[in-house]
């Protein structure tokens, strides 16, 4: 298999690229590792007539922190999440989720920043980044926005990045107090798309949750952040009672279908057995994290 | 469009269009078939090669995407007539049957090795996760690879072959 001819550029430099988008941002596709784009390029459902090999930028394939936030630059790769240390333990949920991305080959290859873009409602680090309130950041010639992740997502693999745009990196609030967070997966066996997957990220004040993010993988058009789940659970002190509630809320958010993988009310049930285990684990990772 | 890089150690490059896959420079414009295309949909491994030492897909990389990269195939293992430790581990362990996977899976096992120099079984297990072997032969290929691990840290205690004393040769 081999995909349809195209134009291929890989620019040097972020002006240059966004340049050629201005340009010509209406036919081109954007790749950064290519573990999506060159798997639907050899099938044919994508046709661009450009694809823009944002690779060889520099300055993008590093993990900082800056005014509060963790930055996740365009480049950095699965893997680099899954062996950073230092992120780890600031954010257990981001290495928990890499661990569980496709397989050890693909991590090797595949970017953060390009799964999110990608928007595949199967795709594990867009609950994540929903769970985690993160933002993208989207630059063109016009400019840089952030938009937050809740509002990123559209529908399957749509999002509110324009043709002109290049998403150059995600910025995650770092918790300011003991914070934990858990990543469940099922899947039928390694590189298999999740069957159900929940992210779940708590933030505490003193014996409270002040904040909750949950975001949901497979069981909808676009991964899925449960709102009235993270209600239900913020400025509550945590109980079983609580935890369930939340988690059958969660459940209630999930929109699943009947397919090969199980069926709509199976996948309805995971949602909420994982809400529920994610939500136990995460309190006590914030609980290790204030010890 | 010029693809250029660096295979097995040699400057190697030559004109293709932008579309044309790493696996497919490699078996085709280089004539390097030990590179295996198994199922074309970055599922099964068998294409893997070594990117600047890391191992990936080589059916989902454009040639002209790693120019400048280093790349090791499995042609590149064996230095002369001499296996690696990882090949001597599959041979030894009789680490293949019908031999389809079997150069991705040594590569994945080089590498391990190189980044890991004593895996545990589940670490070795972990990092083939992306290999698929249909003839099942987990088990040996495991095996292949910790022999291959005791060969290699066999080999660095033993002394250098410069260290021993001289007047002691057959």
């Amino acid at each position: 298999m081999f995909p349809a001819a195209f134009d291929y550029r890989s620019p040097a430099s972020l002006d240059e690229a966004l340049a050629v988008l201005a340009e010509r941002g209406d036919d081109a596709k954007v790749m950064a590792g290519g573990q999506s784009l060159i798997p639907l390029l050899k099938l044919r459902f994508a046709q661009p007539a450009l694809v823009l090999d944002i690779g060889r930028l520099p300055n993008l394939n590093a993990v900082t922190r800056h005014d509060g936030n963790m930055i996740i630059g365009a480049l950095v790769r699965h893997v680099d999440i899954e062996r950073d240390r230092d992120l780890t333990r600031a954010v257990p949920l981001l290495a928990e989720a890499a661990h569980w991305i496709a397989d050890p080959l693909v991590r090797n290859r595949g970017t953060v920043v390009g799964s999110v873009c990608h928007a595949d409602p199967s795709g594990d680090w867009g609950s994540v980044m929903l769970a985690l309130n993160a933002e993208v950041v989207a630059r063109s010639k016009s400019g840089e926005r952030k938009i937050p992740v809740a509002e990123f997502f559209q529908g399957p693999f749509t999002t509110a990045l324009r043709s002109d745009e290049i998403a150059t990196e995600i910025r995650i609030p770092i918790p300011t107090g003991a914070a934990g967070g858990a990543y469940n997966k099922l899947e039928r066996k390694v590189g298999d798309f999740a069957t159900v997957a929940v992210a779940v990220q708590v933030e505490m004040n003193g014996k409270k949750i002040a904040r909750a993010g949950i975001g949901l993988t497979s069981v909808g058009a676009t991964n899925i952040k449960a709102i009235e789940a993270e209600k239900a659970l913020a400025e509550r002190e945590p109980s079983d009672e609580v935890i369930r509630d939340a988690a059958r809320l969660a459940a209630d958010a999930a929109e699943p279908k009947d397919d090969i993988r199980g069926s709509a009310a199976y996948k309805k049930d995971v949602v909420r057995v994982f809400v529920q285990r994610g939500l136990h684990t995460a309190l006590s990772r914030a609980q290790e994290a204030r010890s | 469009m010029k693809a250029s890089m660096r295979v097995n150690g040699v400057e190697r490059s030559a004109d293709v269009e932008p579309r044309v896959l790493l696996a497919d420079f490699l078996r085709t414009n280089l004539a390097l078939t030990g590179t295996h295309v198994g199922c074309d949909t970055t599922s099964c491994g068998a294409c893997t090669v070594l990117l600047d030492g890391e191992p990936v897909k080589s059916c989902t990389l454009l040639a002209v995407q790693v120019s400048g990269r280093d790349i090791t195939t499995v042609e590149g293992l064996a230095q002369g007539a001499t296996l690696s430790p990882v090949q001597v581990g599959f041979h030894e362990e009789h680490g293949l049957q019908c031999g389809f996977c079997t150069p991705g899976m040594m590569l994945v096992g080089t590498a391990l090795l190189e980044r890991n120099p004593d895996p545990t079984e589940e670490q070795i297990r972990w990092a083939i996760s992306g290999n698929i072997c249909r003839c099942t032969g987990y088990m040996n290929i495991v095996k292949a690879i910790q022999h291959a691990a005791k060969a290699k840290q066999a080999a660095a205690k033993a002394p250098a072959p410069e260290a021993v004393a001289a007047g002691g040769g057959e």
